[in-house]
């Protein structure tokens, strides 16, 4: 995880100076602030809509919109928290959209019991992932983290995919930071069972997959 | 304690986010509740296989044309506000 938090911060001390030279009117500091933060928004918004397309979109407006909007960026938290939360909006009206307007939203808690009591407690082989090859490991994770509910998969990517802490995944979301807790230990619980079918350790002529 | 307390706590426990002598009584249950051990190693490795493997990475060819559009939009709007 360090890594990737890292990732997240890295040079936060010249962060302000190039959202200030961008207030001021300079392109190129902006465009600076893109580069930083692209493929985490991407990433962000493709988990939340599955939709490549959409996400595409996302990125687009979240960064357009932020800049229309820098002024209003006060510098109390940092740019990528204020940039996401705006990400995640734009992400969760794609899909809402997609869904013809059916309610999404990331303060629903989804009653589940799913996950919160293990069923599936055999071990996993050794290496899982060299089960399969690239391309079918991705598929499988893909399936398997778009099956949760929207608010899960969000907690779970902004805290375990990008790495970010408890308290910054509450602030992007408005969640309360039990909230986030709770939805981040049935996303992993529900993840793990999911997964187990494909990655559990399989005896000689068990027949199982 | 029992399993459905240890699972409370389970988030934290990975995180290492726990005093130490919650930590000490979380290890003494993991010591004999061989399920329970199954679950911390598969939850443990479920979070690591979706960090280790991104699964929606941007290609170089679109970034670059996202880039570009962004920009666009912002050039245009920065000298839009100039006109008024």
């Amino acid at each position: 995880m360090a890594t990737i938090q890292k990732r997240a911060d890295e040079g936060v001390s010249d962060e302000l100076t190039l959202v200030q030279q961008a207030k001021d009117g300079d392109l190129e500091a902006f465009s600076e602030l893109v580069r930083r933060y692209d493929r985490n928004i991407f990433r962000i918004a493709q988990h939340i809509t599955h939709n490549e397309e959409d996400a595409q979109d996302v990125v687009q407006d979240a960064f357009f919109k932020a800049y229309r909007n820098l002024e209003q960026f006060q510098g109390n938290s940092k740019f990528y928290t204020w940039l996401v939360r705006i990400a995640v909006n734009e992400a969760l009206m794609k899909l809402r959209k997609r869904r013809n307007d059916r309610t999404v939203s990331i303060d629903e808690d989804v009653e589940t019991d799913e996950g919160s009591m293990p069923r599936e407690v055999a071990d996993w082989s050794p290496n899982p992932e060299q089960l399969y090859g690239t391309s079918e490991l991705g598929d499988i994770l893909k399936k398997t983290i778009q099956g949760l509910p929207p608010g899960f998969r969000t907690v779970f990517v902004l805290r375990d995919i990008e790495g970010l802490s408890t308290e910054e995944t509450a602030e992007m979301l408005g969640l309360s930071v039990p909230a986030v807790k709770s939805r981040l230990l049935r996303a992993r619980l529900q993840l793990r069972e999911r997964l187990a079918k494909y990655f559990k350790f399989k005896k000689d002529g068990d027949g199982q997959r | 304690m029992k399993c459905t307390e240890f699972l409370r706590e389970l988030s934290d426990y990975l995180d290492g986010k726990i005093t130490e002598d919650l930590q000490a009584e979380l290890d003494e249950h993991l010591h004999w509740c061989r399920e329970c051990h199954v679950v911390v190693n598969t939850t443990k490795k479920t979070i690591e296989i979706y960090r280790d493997n991104q699964i929606y990475e941007l290609p170089t060819p679109l970034r670059n044309r996202l880039h570009e559009a962004i920009m666009t939009k912002c050039r245009h709007s920065k000298e839009t506000k100039k006109d008024i």
